[in-house]
């Protein structure tokens, strides 16, 4: 099968390999790259479970021709710490019991960074839109919510 | 969203003095969580990875005639085509590991599918999109045959035979019936004594587990001829035993990695990936992923199963239920899996969370042409809970009673005997249903609110009643003829068994060495176990009374002939050989001493025995005797089997051997 | 075209492991050679925090900070037999072969100590925070750090511990069904305030006020998080679930999560709760397995609820809203039912 060569920057790292046509970004960055933070839930753009950001919007890895992100910046949830520091979002779900399996988590903590860079005040409806592309199985979602909107006034608090 | 801890309720029986113990610490593995860190089972990286994937009958019910795969093997990428002939042992059951049940399911099947989606081929490629592509391309010639998807047309004489191992469609218990029963009291007699009857019939839907990981594993050949698996089962040893029997593999050649899982709910129980898994990597020499996808995990990955229900309740004016009857069918779908022993545990819960001094139930593991069923939280019970609970509040609109107020008048207490002839101990079911009243603003009645589960328990409400019986539903009558599923049907032949009948209750096993036992002063609860007394002597509670009655001749397999009268009149008999009488405690067991040591009951007795009445049917139900007096010097009563496994056959190990079996 | 609000009630108990071909769990425990503790299972974490509460019970039981321990599981070739994680079994089984596990490491470790100190080991207790110390003289003191070398580099001791616990196979008596299916029973109950639309046949649920009664909460957070996520899935089961839509008819199963529906977190529902304990005296520290039967009792909530909005007994699940509909038209439009006294 014919292979294409792709770079683009994983979590601000240069990364360039080769992949086969119709290769799903998600499958690259995880057998390709070995990030494996993303996860596959479904394959078929339902839980959000592999969300990643391309040049700062949302997508779904398994959705997504690998090959279209030739020069993109690639983001995951492994690359959301500063080295041993953690990201607000990160320690909110921690203190706040926001995870059970784990599974899910990655992904909604994609999809909360990125409310939060657009949206520092987000109100909990703002919330609880911009997480409801994921699924998870094991919290009720309350957890979640809560833990956002934590890491929300914790940012702000600290940008204030 | 909000949680209180209402330590002021039970406060007594619990020592809070714990360092760790109640503190809310962060989980272990949540910073592998926030991180991305943690690893599941597809996290494990190997070069070369090889993946699996299936052929699937679309029929629910259909026979093999051809299959061809030359289109398949041609295709570039494609490594190995795994047929039903090279699983070294292509027979299981899942609770096989624990000797219940025969081996009825295929890992690939050869034959005829009996449901939608059984994988009857496997390949493995290089790629994931090769293996499905694939598969695709394999072609079968299939002879469709008549199915049955509903659990009752399932029971009819003509219903087509779903899985050859039971071919009357329905679990054989003990070697005896179709059904497993539950007897206890009288129930013609308490309905009889009622001033209502309440029935209605109740349906659980089948339900998806939906982890959000689905189930999988990858194996691959290890150093020193072992193989390693990587596996998101939700019982490592139940998945490696699994493997070890089919694969007819020692089990010291299988290392199992897992413990980290993207959830489970009951959904990853069913150890079919990981042989699948291992088998690949043991013909191709390398890594081999087999996993479901998303549509396979909700159709073809066992769902919890549907369930029908049926109750009967007799109640009085004042609204206590004198009788309850159950008719329950679990659908299995095509292979046993776990439903067997769903309806076991199911049976030990009924009559639910109440006592009531007349209960029976029939509860039937029923074939049908679906995929199988398995576990999901709440196995066994969440189903004829939803039944019970609507049940109750029909009751409660019957007899004109607030619905909280019928549950705490009916509710168990310390000390009362259960249907499953064990004393109920450390309930709270009263004290739940009065915290949650109060804190949605629901106004009780006086006498609910003062009732607790401590008080007015036990003593008549200890007695096990005699207990009215029959032998219906054996098995096999069913195919030659309608038979009525309900317990104790009209026109079935009653026996009975005597009043406080009772066998020895289970407990946990004693530590093994004195020194595995933890302090009593440190385990934080006052009871019985935490009382002063030094560490336990390990021989000084024997993990189950041995029973100085030597367990009966295990019955054969063959049901009598069903023409026969299998006894003639109602007096006392004994259920297994029809002899008469039980021999060793006819008088009934003693009372007192089976009530634990816990409050003595202060205010009046709730009446909960059923008055003598008219005869009902064939029967002339009689006020149970009150049981005699103790009788210290007599042994317990041994029930008629007290431990029945289900089928083994004899010389199977009973645990993860590689040796063949069958 | 209206919202007519009801109320139902639930409350139910919940059995603790399984009986039929008994239920053993294994732990073992050991020292490193400063004192800090590993402990080896073969238990499987979910989600529900298995790892999480076993360490807390191994701590709890060592007598020793939880920072100090960590759990591994699960793999076979280190990890003694357990069962799996079902059942509602988990904290039970495996949290009382830890303890088992640990009281014996704990019993090395304070004989280790009490050579140090030149005492006998039953004079000796933990403070927790990684101190040994003579019972009523706290000056006469060891670090578990310091004990942990001297057993092993001086007295050639190990610091381990091995615990199984078991509750033997009782099947059911074919004519009876006696048996003794568990030793413990969980317990809960639950209002639910439901809002039905008797247009669209939706049912949205707007409130659960619930007790539940877990022996002990070993971890408060980890219970919540039970409770809380298992309403959600009873929620979910009532309303939204199943594989088979037309049960017993095969046909419209669902293969994708747009299909397979579950309520998002636009429909969470305020939860109020209580916790109970009251501990069970063979289970560890009273704990019983919350897992389960969080999620049980709100099935019949609803649909009692509903029938209290408008009349309808919805007997079949999921109670979705062309279910709600076709019973509507049925019985002629809503009759909605006040509350009895």
């Amino acid at each position: 099968m014919p292979k294409t060569p792709v770079t683009f920057t994983l979590n601000g790292a240069e990364t360039a390999l080769f992949v086969e046509q119709g290769a799903n970004l998600l499958d690259v960055l995880r057998r390709g790259v070995g990030e494996l933070s993303a996860k596959q839930g479904c394959a078929q753009g339902g839980c959000g479970a592999c969300t990643v950001r391309i040049d700062g919007a949302l997508h779904l890895a398994c959705l997504t021709l690998a090959e279209t992100v030739e020069g993109a910046a690639v983001e995951t949830a492994a690359g959301l710490a500063d080295g041993p520091t953690l990201h607000p979002l990160q320690t909110a779900f921690m203190e706040g019991f926001a995870a059970q399996c784990g599974y899910c988590t990655p992904g909604m903590l994609m999809a909360a960074s990125t409310l939060l860079e657009d949206t520092p005040n987000p109100t909990r409806d703002e919330v609880i839109e911009a997480i409801s592309g994921n699924l998870c199985r094991c919290t009720g979602y309350a957890p979640i919510v809560d833990a956002i909107l934590e890491a929300a006034s914790h940012m702000r608090r600290g940008a204030a | 969203m909000s949680i209180e801890f209402r330590k002021d309720l039970f406060a007594e029986e619990r020592d809070d003095r714990l360092n760790e113990i109640g503190q809310p610490r962060i989980r272990q593995d949540i910073l592998g969580h926030v991180t991305g860190r943690t690893r599941y089972y597809d996290d494990h990286l190997f070069d070369g990875l090889l993946h699996m994937r299936c052929v699937r009958s679309p029929h629910h019910n259909a026979r093999i005639r051809s299959i061809d795969t030359s289109a398949a093997e041609r295709m570039a990428g494609v490594v190995r085509l795994v047929r039903p002939r090279d699983v070294p042992h292509n027979i299981n059951t899942l609770l096989s590991l624990i000797g219940f049940g025969r081996d009825d399911e295929p890992l690939l099947q050869p034959e005829r599918c009996a449901y939608k989606g059984e994988p009857i081929l496997a390949i493995i490629a290089e790629t994931e999109r090769t293996a499905r592509e694939a598969c695709d391309a394999v072609r079968v010639d299939w002879e469709v045959l008549p199915h049955v998807l509903d659990v009752e047309a399932a029971l009819l004489p003509e219903a087509p035979v779903v899985n050859p191992e039971y071919p009357n469609n329905t679990f054989d218990y003990h070697d005896r019936y179709d059904h497993q029963k539950l007897r206890f009291g009288d129930i013609d007699a308490g309905f009889a004594a009622a001033d209502h009857i309440v029935e209605g019939e109740y349906q659980m839907s089948p339900i998806e587990q939906a982890p959000m990981e689905t189930c999988g594993a990858i194996a691959a050949p290890e150093t020193n001829d072992r193989f390693v698996c990587h596996t998101a089962t939700q019982a490592l040893f139940f998945s490696l035993g699994t493997t070890a029997k089919l694969l007819d593999m020692a089990s010291s050649r299988l290392h199992f990695i897992g413990g980290t899982v993207g959830g489970g709910f009951g959904g990853k129980v069913d150890s079919l990936t990981e042989p699948m898994a291992v088998l690949g990597a043991r013909l191709t020499g390398r890594p081999v992923k087999f996993a479901w996808d998303r549509p396979e995990e909700m159709q073809v990955g066992a769902p919890r199963g549907a369930e029908r229900w049926r109750i009967k309740d007799g109640v009085a004016a004042d609204g206590r239920i004198l009788a309850r009857s159950f008719t329950g069918f679990f659908d299995a779908g095509a292979y046993t899996r776990l439903s067997s022993y769903a309806i076991v545990k199911c049976v030990g819960h009924l009559p639910g969370p109440y006592t009531i001094p007349n209960v029976a139930a029939n509860v039937y593991c029923v074939y049908t042409n679906r995929t199988p069923a398995t576990a999901m939280r709440g196995f066994g019970i969440t189903g004829v809970d939803f039944a019970i609970e609507c049940q109750m509040d029909r009751v409660a609109r019957a007899v004109g009673i607030d619905p909280i107020a019928l549950r705490i008048l009916n509710a168990y207490r310390d000390g009362d005997m259960k249907a499953h002839r064990r004393e109920a101990k450390n309930t709270a079911l009263i004290e739940c249903a009065q915290v949650a009243a109060a804190k949605a603003g629901w106004t009780l009645p006086a006498e609910a609110l003062a009732a607790s589960s401590l008080r007015d328990g036990g003593v008549a409400r200890a007695e096990i009643p005699r207990t009215v019986t029959d032998q219906a539903g054996r098995i096999g009558e069913r195919r030659r003829a309608v038979q009525p599923p309900e317990p104790l049907a009209p026109g079935v032949p009653r026996g009975e068994i005597p009043a406080g009948t009772r066998g020895s209750a289970v407990v946990a096993a004693a530590p093994q060495r004195s020194d595995m036992a933890l302090d009593p002063t440190r385990i934080g609860h006052r009871t019985a176990l935490s009382q002063p007394a030094g560490p336990r002597a390990p021989a000084a509670a024997p993990p189950v009374s041995p029973s100085p009655t030597p367990p009966r001749a295990p019955s054969v397999a063959s049901p009598p002939p069903a023409a026969q009268p299998l006894y003639s009149t109602p007096p006392t008999f004994d259920p297994v050989t029809s002899q008469p009488s039980l021999g060793s405690a006819p008088g009934g067991g003693p009372p007192a001493s089976h009530v634990p040591g816990i409050t003595p009951p202060t205010g009046p007795q709730p009446k909960v025995t059923v008055p003598p009445t008219g005869a009902a049917g064939s029967s002339a139900p009689r006020h149970p005797e009150p049981p005699a007096g103790p009788a210290p010097t007599t042994p317990p009563h041994r029930s008629s089997e007290p431990f029945q496994r289900g089928v083994r056959r004899p010389g199977v190990s009973r645990f993860l051997s590689g040796a063949r079996r069958r | 075209m209206a919202l007519h609000r009801g109320r139902g009630f639930a409350c139910i108990n919940y059995p603790i492991g399984m009986n039929l071909g008994g239920d053993p769990a294994q732990a073992l425990v050991h020292a490193t050679p400063d004192g800090k503790f590993m402990v080896a299972l073969s238990a499987i974490d979910l989600g529900q925090g298995m790892k999480s509460v076993t360490r807390q019970i191994a701590a709890e039981a060592l007598g020793v900070p939880i920072a100090d321990v960590y759990v591994d599981t699960a793999d076979s070739d280190t990890g003694p037999h357990d069962m799996g994680s079902f059942a509602s079994r988990g904290t039970h089984r495996v949290g009382n072969a830890v303890i088992r596990a640990a009281a014996e490491a704990r019993q090395q470790l304070l004989e280790a100590a009490g050579e140090e100190l030149e005492v006998d080991a039953g004079d000796l207790d933990t403070d927790g925070r990684g101190n040994i110390h003579v019972k009523g003289a706290p000056s006469r003191t060891i670090t578990v750090a310091d004990t942990a070398v001297a057993a092993q580099f001086s007295q050639g001791r190990t610091i381990s511990g091995r615990g199984i616990f078991l509750i033997p196979p009782s099947g059911a008596d074919p004519e009876t069904g006696e048996m003794t299916p568990v030793t413990t029973f969980a317990h809960a109950a639950l209002i639910i305030d439901v809002e039905v639309d008797d247009e669209t046949g939706e049912v949205t649920v707007t409130e659960i006020n619930s007790a539940y009664e877990v022996g002990r909460a070993l971890n408060p957070k980890l219970v919540e998080q039970q409770l809380i996520g298992g309403a959600w899935m009873g929620v979910s089961h009532a309303l939204y679930e199943t594989t088979e839509p037309y049960y017993p008819d095969r046909a419209h199963g669902a293969e994708d999560f747009n299909a397979y529906l579950m309520p998002g977190p636009g429909e969470i529902v305020p939860h109020t709760i209580a916790v109970l304990e009251r501990p069970a005296e063979d289970a560890p520290y009273g704990g019983k397995g919350p897992g389960e039967m969080c999620a049980n009792p709100v099935l019949p909530a609803i649909a009692n609820a509903i029938h209290d909005a408008i009349g309808i007994r919805c007997d079949a699940l999921p109670i979705t809203p062309e279910r709600v509909l076709r019973a509507l038209r049925a019985q002629g439009g809503a009759r909605p039912k006040a509350n009895l006294p």
